[in-house]
């Protein structure tokens, strides 16, 4: 790690208090020559980046105005559907682009034009990239050899991360030979080798089968619990990114939409597509509501309730459909503006065409400016 | 639009264009197949003909290959052809891996596109002109070297061949690997030694096969730059068909197309599109979208 260290930085200052990281592993002697971090200094800044492809002036923009900030220890997701640019975002932190605009900030070190060699920062790629002619053990210890580690440091370190993974037992076995989910193994346990300060993941559970999916997500939080490693993970995937995250952003065609807790951004969603794309909700128009006609209406379909004393409609309409799923019901209801999702608790089967009034507690709407 | 319907309610399914369902295809294929291989077939058959004749079969004998094994001149050309070939051969593939990495490593660079067709010329330039040009360069420089002018020959003609299958191979196996090894912070010498090389294997033997088959068979160009110690087999195949063609010159010529066309076969097999090499290409943006 010491190695690592001494490669990767420059300056004498952040030479101090990089080592003073990476020596914190259990297993090392521990000079802490550096007093705490700077607890106004985030691990990772991204400022005001935007990114262009291309021709500068006319090209392809894939990024604009971004500015997120990541911490130490934490779980982030980079959320948004296909071609909205987190993977461009990704690969920028890891230093395979560079931004057209803007600063890449590790440790308050502005990294932005430094090649990924040079940054304490590990990616697991979408398709493994694990190295075909190299066996399992091998694809694990090349980084750390990359960093001139000492031969039996990288052998303990091979068998600890390849534990870490529980996969001791296929060190001699080539990439080839192995299943999906255990190339994601080796893949992980080979950007976490080098005990990087980041670990950067591409949609890594997306080659998977739904099960193995499910399995994986625990495996990745363990994984971060036990080691202490920031995380970003991209994903299209809206429950992976509410299930795993510490803090996610929420991208769309190239800007951030909101960034905050799963629950912040499931409850208080900030616009219009953020609230669609994360969960289910309804969106009415305000005007048929009485409300001002250029505000959208967003409640959540687990909010809404049938009217009753108590709870005046506020919609009335028509059953469409009413599908019992054991502990709730969903209905679909035809309101005059359109139709709402409503999933009741209980069963409540109602025949299509019955005319319902529905209602939810103000606390459930949330205003969004269309 | 009815005759589709009709068509399909005929219970007549209709069926796309077929181009191997022209009539008379297969009798044409047939034909161009007996052209190629009939005289090679012919001129193998009589290597081991009893007889000295080159058209008339008498019975099988080895003779015409013992013959040619206890012809010093023969086996003299043959050293020749084979220390050219492998120095060529070595050449050839070094300056095609450096020129292959260029291009499809080096990012774009102004007039690519016209580099590649330099490298490629020897490939469309009529033999007989570079010959020529080549006899003609080394005289007006006095270059008189005996084999070396022959290496330096092969070597120039056989780079667009190394470099081919070379080239498509780093095509193949993409930019991931090497964008995954300078993540694990590996430099670029570091990671062309221990990821780029060891992909690029099958890609630079594939290469150094076909070099070296050009090599051997070259004739034309060996034809006018060799001198008098310096004969490749083809040159002498060719001097001792003049003085009467014996199945010596079969036998010869069985030899040499049975160990070109085993190479070939290698450098085929080896480059064949396989596993886990090429599965995992393309850049690393390019597969993760
Ligand atoms: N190397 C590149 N050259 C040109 N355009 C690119 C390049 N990489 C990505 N893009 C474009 O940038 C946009 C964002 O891509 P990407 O970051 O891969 O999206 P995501 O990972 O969210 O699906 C897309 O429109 C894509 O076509
Ligand atoms: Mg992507």
């Amino acid at each position: 790690m010491l190695h690592m260290a001494a490669l990767k930085t420059s300056t004498d200052g952040d030479r101090a208090r990089m080592a003073s990281v990476a020596l914190s592993d259990a297993d090392r002697p521990v000079t802490r020559m550096v007093p705490q971090p700077d607890p106004l200094r985030h691990l990772i800044e991204v400022v005001q980046v935007e990114k262009i492809f291309g021709d500068p002036t006319n090209g392809h923009k894939a990024l604009e105005a971004i500015n997120v900030s990541i911490e130490e220890k934490e779980f982030f997701t980079l959320l948004g559907p296909s071609g909205c640019g987190k993977t461009t975002l990704l690969r920028m932190i890891a230093g395979f682009e560079h931004p057209t605009t803007g600063e890449i900030r590790l440790q308050g070190r502005d990294v932005a034009s430094l090649p990924p060699r040079t940054r304490p920062v590990n990616m697991v790629f979408q398709n493994y990239a694990l190295f075909p002619h190299l066996t399992v053990a091998q694809n694990v210890a090349f980084g750390l050899e990359m960093l001139n580690w000492k031969k039996p440091d990288i052998a303990a370190r091979v068998n600890e991360t390849l534990a870490l993974v529980k996969l001791d037992t296929f060190r001699q076995r080539k990439p080839a030979q192995l299943s999906g989910g255990q190339q994601q193994r080796v893949a992980l346990a080979r950007a976490l080798a080098p005990r990087p300060q980041v670990l950067l993941l591409d949609e890594p559970l997306s080659a998977l089968d739904l099960k193995l999916r499910r399995e994986m997500q625990f495996e990745l939080k363990r994984l971060q619990r036990e080691t202490g490693i920031t995380f970003v993970l991209v994903t299209h995937d809206q429950e992976e990114a509410l299930a795993m995250s510490d803090r996610l952003a929420v991208m769309n065609t190239g800007r951030i939409q909101q960034i905050g807790t799963p629950e912040e951004i499931y409850d208080n969603p900030a616009n219009r597509f953020v609230a669609d794309f994360i969960g289910e909700a309804n969106l009415i128009p305000g005007a048929a509501l009485g409300r001002n006609a250029s505000v959208v209406i967003a409640v959540r379909p687990e909010r809404v309730a049938l009217a009753s004393p108590d709870m005046p409609a506020r919609l009335r309409g028509v059953v469409d459909s009413a599908t019992f799923l054991g502990s709730d019901t969903l209905m679909e209801v035809t309101v005059p503006s359109g139709r709402v999702r409503a999933r009741i608790r209980g069963a409540a089967r109602l025949a299509p065409g019955t005319e319902v009034g529905l209602a939810w507690p103000a606390d459930a709407e949330r205003e969004l400016a269309d | 639009m009815s005759a589709a319907v009709q068509g399909r309610a005929g219970g007549r399914r209709i069926r796309p264009f077929d181009w191997r369902h022209n009539p008379g295809f297969g009798f044409f294929t047939a034909l161009i197949m007996l052209f190629l291989y009939v005289p090679l077939v012919v001129l193998v058959v009589f290597s081991f003909n009893a007889n000295h004749f080159v058209t008339v079969w008498t019975g099988f004998s080895l003779h015409w290959f013992v013959r040619v094994a206890h012809n010093g001149d023969i086996r003299h050309a043959a050293y020749i052809s084979v220390i050219v070939g492998v120095m060529a051969t070595i050449c050839s593939t070094m300056i095609a891996i450096a020129a292959a990495l260029g291009f499809e490593r080096g990012g774009s660079f102004r007039g690519e596109t016209s580099a590649m067709g330099l490298v490629m010329m020897p490939l469309v330039v009529p033999e007989i002109v570079t010959a020529i040009t080549t006899l003609i360069f080394f005289s007006s420089i006095g270059f008189h070297y005996g084999v070396l002018n022959l290496v330096i020959a092969h070597t120039v003609f056989c780079i667009p061949f190394a470099m081919l299958p070379i080239q498509a191979r780093l095509r193949a196996i993409g930019t991931g690997y090497e964008d995954a090894a300078r993540d694990l912070y590996g430099d670029e010498w570091r990671i062309f030694l221990r990821i780029t090389l060891p992909l690029m294997v099958p890609g630079i033997m594939a290469g150094s096969i076909l070099a070296f088959v050009t090599s051997l068979d070259d004739f034309l160009i060996s034809f006018m730059v060799s001198s008098a110690g310096s004969t490749t087999l083809p040159v002498y195949v060719y001097g001792m068909m003049r003085l009467g063609v014996t199945p010596e010159v079969n036998a010869i010529s069985a030899i040499l197309l049975v160990i070109s066309a085993a190479l070939a076969l290698v450098a085929f097999l080896i480059s064949r599109p396989n596993e886990a090499g090429a599965a995992a290409g393309g850049t690393v943006a390019a597969t993760t979208n």
